[in-house]
């Protein structure tokens, strides 16, 4: 709420700076005006005595530091050379800031919105609700901690890693309750042996297959602690006259001892991979590995080529990647709107309690639905109130930094970027050209300027009223 | 914790990094308390020894001969806290006791140039700093915050440091500092039971290295870990192939942009680095594991968990904190390699330090100087591990364990072939900021082996715009 009272206050300085111009947007009372005018023409020294601390905090506060702002914004780097209006240009061709203007633009469409709406949502409901109260403290907490701390907590919260990040645990957890996994992702034959890579992540045997003769697939590539249980001695498979017969085992012993392409003795089983053989790129029949890696493909598929579908080998779901370019500022925003939707609940619930229920009693009496009254009665009633969020909001929104710096990692850091943050790097993060970052100031003060006269003139009117 | 500061002194976005760390290490509060205990006993032991051994020194060598300081005031400021500060505070303590001064230590958090700025232009400088970036020392000389060193350090300097050491300490024909703690960027720490199993012996050359890494990913353990969600510890990475790859004079030119990252030798590097980057089985977790892993993390992943993966990059500090988060014991289960030596080069010794400079001329502070220049210094600071010094008189046998005497000796028999830490040169807009520059861009190359070609263009308008040429 300080972003609130600023402007007030500041608004309060300005009309303090020019006491005695005629103020026809006041409508006083004839009288009172009459009089607070001749205080200031007989004793115009009173007036500035007791407006001087304020003046001189104000002054130095907030006047200087903008006015200095500006004049910075007109010089280069080092502060010594005049370059006029380049550092605005450098700004609007930049192309990391251009990203930072549309991405604040997201933000202040996005996230004032949707922090507002749920917190009219949530103090409607916990209106009705008996343990309300306790509702909202919950709700309101975020808003207790730091824009630090809610960014280092956002930033385990989309950790990649599903053991670290909580969101990614809840998709990868959604994800393989409906679709299994490979048995053993990221296997692979050795570079040098028979089976090639192919498309689509299977692998392929260059030589055709043969009756008579083992035709073995080996395997490497898979921790000996994640085999299937009960994964036996791999055995070379038998040849039958009338099959295609062989035995995909893992080719590994462990201390690196066993020979590449034969069956050691240690050498595990690999159960349950799917042999495909290819003919003309047709697949002409397909077997499974049994117990002791062994498996059986009928007689036509001698001279085919065998294949090892990419079904065997495909990796494990790994989640969404909330940090990644694409889905950056929206994980970042719905961090925001966590801290607060609080806030929202809170001063909605305020107004929502000077809401006349006689109004809402008699709109149930003539039959209106819970639906109605809240689209028709609820809400415009609330609508100021909604105002007075949304702008705070607003203004809040346009100069978020913390969270932004927080939670993007280095790398997608510009994709994230927003003003506020490309001020701090502009003018301390290394580049240390102060002339920008004061540009990018100005600009910001220009953005959140028609929201603060708005916000000024709303004020005016409800003063009025 | 000080490993936490030793990675992240020079960067910018630590503090997030520092107070994700704390968060996330839940043992943090027990290893530091364990930390705590472990100096405390070092403490006590070594203080009487460190005297007699001081005595004896200053005996045979003569050279070390410090002023009477009673009564004074001297205020060092550096950026360790943690273990770090309380091996340096011995260090102090010793000077103290033996000078009569009265020093004390204060830490000066990761905005390093930032805080003895507004110390200097307040006019209350500390007496002595250590930088940890290079630059910054010339930054400062420049600016004249910086005092020349004393006869008597020079002398200690000149008896106990390497030519090389000793330049990186000057700049435009003075000596302004002294390299007194400075760290060993090209080791590779691996799992040795993740090698056993594999049945991997420690590669020379960096063809080797990609065998290695082949044959651990057969025995089903993911090979490298690589920590690129923090662009530095990908720039060493570079730094140690091109240094090898292309010789120390290309580096020193690249160092000072005076070739331009478009050039073939970049070219040549980037694409070794690539037979690494493009292959998704050799990086644990493949490409986006590589991505999402921070230096922590890196280093956690390999020597934590049920599957562990077999080798990660990065400087001595890791030893520090392999011990403080996680129960692979430094020598046995987490040993070292050197950096292997890529196509006909020598194996790269890329290196990092806190440069000692006087900020104010007081008899104090370069007796201070002097006595960090010393032997005898280096000695204590040596005993409480996690440190190793570039001072070539300090016998070998102060070191606490083999791999800290190891990584020191493989640093003072590289002579002046080291080369400093190439992006703590740079602008920090080019070598050290978050999401900016030479960080970025090696973040995209990782995500983007194959565009070497685009890497370097990002690379070489990044730099330019940085070095402003």
């Amino acid at each position: 709420m300080t972003d609130a009272s600023l402007p007030g206050a500041a608004g309060g300085g300005a009309a303090g700076a020019a006491p005695d111009l005629p103020r026809p947007g006041l409508p006083r009372p004839r009288g009172t005006a009459a009089r607070a005018r001749s205080v200031v023409r007989t004793r115009p020294w009173l007036a500035v005595l007791f407006l001087l601390p304020a003046l001189v905090l104000l002054g130095a506060l907030v006047a200087y530091p903008i006015g200095y702002t500006v004049w910075r914004s007109l010089y280069d780097a080092n502060g010594s050379g005049f370059v006029g209006l380049k550092n605005f240009g450098t700004v609007f061709s930049d192309h990391g800031i251009l990203t930072a203007v549309r991405n604040n633009a997201i933000w202040v469409a996005v996230a004032p919105t949707v922090a507002t709406a749920l917190g009219l949502v949530f103090a409607v409901l916990t209106e009705r609700v008996r343990w309300g109260t306790a509702f909202k403290l919950v709700v309101f907490m975020p808003m207790a901690i730091s824009m630090l701390a809610a960014g280092i907590i956002f930033r385990l919260v989309y950790d990649q890693d599903p053991s670290r990040g909580v969101a990614n645990a809840v998709v990868v957890a959604v994800h393989d309750t409906f679709s299994s996994s490979a048995a053993y992702p990221g296997a692979r034959p050795r570079p040098d042996s028979d089976l090639k890579p192919t498309a689509g992540g299977s692998y392929t045997s260059s030589s055709a297959a043969a009756m008579g003769r083992p035709n073995d697939l080996p395997l490497v590539g898979i921790p000996q602690n994640k085999l299937p249980g009960g994964a036996g001695q791999a055995r070379p498979a038998p040849p039958r006259p009338d099959k295609v017969t062989g035995t995909v085992w893992l080719d590994f012993r462990p201390g690196g001892t066993g020979k590449p392409g034969v069956i050691d003795p240690g050498e595990k089983a690999l159960s349950g991979v799917k042999v495909q053989a290819i003919k003309g790129g047709k697949v002409i029949a397909s077997a499974t590995s049994g117990k002791d890696g062994t498996y059986a493909l009928p007689a036509k598929a001698a001279g085919a080529q065998l294949r090892l579908p990419s079904s065997n080998f495909a990796g494990k779901y790994n989640g969404i990647d909330w940090l990644g370019p694409s889905l950056i500022t929206p994980s970042i925003i719905a961090g925001y709107v966590w801290m607060w939707a609080g806030f929202a609940m809170v001063l909605i619930a305020a107004g929502l309690a000077g809401v006349p229920r006689e109004l809402l009693e008699q709109a149930r009496v003539d039959g209106a639905g819970e639906w109605q009254v809240f689209r028709r009665i609820t809400v415009p009633l609330l609508a100021p109130v909604l105002v007075v969020v949304m702008v705070t909001l607003m203004i809040n929104v346009l100069k978020v930094f913390d969270l932004v710096y927080i939670i993007a990692p280095g790398q997608t850091q510009n994709d994230a970027n927003v003003l506020a943050l490309q001020l701090y790097l502009s003018s301390f993060g290394g580049g240390n050209d102060q002339g920008v970052g004061s540009a990018i100031g100005v600009i910001l003060l220009l953005l959140v300027l028609p929201v603060m006269i708005f916000n000024i003139r709303r004020l005016r009117r409800e003063g009025r009223r | 914790m000080a490993q936490m500061r030793t990675y992240t002194r020079t960067r910018t976005s630590r503090t997030t990094r520092i107070a994700l760390a704390a968060v996330t290490a839940s043992a943090l509060a027990l290893t530091a308390a364990a930390c705590s205990s472990d100096s405390k006993k070092n403490d006590s032991k070594g203080s009487s020894p460190s005297a007699s051994a001081s005595a004896s020194a200053s005996g045979s060598a003569g050279g070390l001969q410090l002023p009477d300081l009673h009564g004074q005031k001297l205020e060092v400021a550096a950026v360790w806290t943690g273990p770090e500060q309380q091996n340096f505070q011995r260090v102090l303590d010793e000077f103290d006791k033996r000078t009569g001064a009265k020093s004390t230590y204060v830490p000066t958090g990761d905005s390093q140039s930032t805080f003895l700025g507004t110390k200097i232009a307040g006019g209350a400088p500390p007496d002595v700093a250590f930088l940890a970036q290079n630059g910054v020392l010339h930054q400062f000389a420049d600016k004249g915050w910086l005092k020349p060193l004393g006869a008597p350090a020079q002398a200690q300097l000149t008896a106990n440091f390497s030519p090389g050491w000793q330049q990186l300490g000057a700049w435009k024909g003075k000596q302004y500092g002294v390299y007194a703690k400075v760290s060993n960027k090209s080791l590779i720490w691996y799992n040795a039971k993740a090698f056993e199993n594999a049945g991997a012996t420690e590669p020379k050359t960096w063809a080797d290295f990609l065998k290695t890494a082949e044959t651990v990913y057969e025995s089903g353990t993911a090979p490298v870990s690589v920590g690129g969600a923090d662009g530095w510890t990908l720039t060493d990475w570079f730094e140690n192939i091109y240094l090898s790859q292309a010789g120390p004079a290309k580096y020193d030119a690249l160092a000072q942009h005076k070739i331009k990252w478009t050039d073939p030798s970049v070219t040549q590097a980037l694409t070794t680095l690539g037979q690494l980057f493009t292959k998704q089985n050799l990086l644990a977790g493949g490409t986006k594991g590589a991505l999402a892993a921070d230096f922590p993390k890196s280093v956690t992943q390999v020597f934590t968990g049920s599957n562990p993966a077999a080798m990660v990059y990065e400087a001595d500090f890791v030893s520090a904190f392999v011990s403080a988060n996680t129960k692979a014991k430094v020598g046995t289960d987490a040993k070292v390699f050197p950096f292997p030596a890529v196509g006909s080069g020598k194996p790269p010794v890329v290196s990092g330090g806190d440069v000692a400079v006087a900020l104010k001329d007081s008899p104090g502070a370069q007796a201070l100087l002097t006595f960090i220049a010393s032997t005898d210094a280096a000695r204590i600071w040596a005993q409480g591990g996690g440190y190793v010094s570039p001072n070539k008189s300090l016998d070998f046998s102060a070191y606490p364990d083999d791999v800290q005497r190891s990584i020191a000796q493989a640093l003072i028999a590289s002579g002046d072939d080291f080369r400093f830490d190439m992006s703590d040169q740079a602008p920090a807009a080019f070598g050290g900021t978050k999401g900016e520059g030479e960080w970025k861009d090696l973040q995209d190359f990782l995500a983007k082996p194959q565009d070497v070609k685009g890497a370097q263009a990002a690379l070489e308008s990044d730099a330019a715009k940085a070095y402003g040429n």
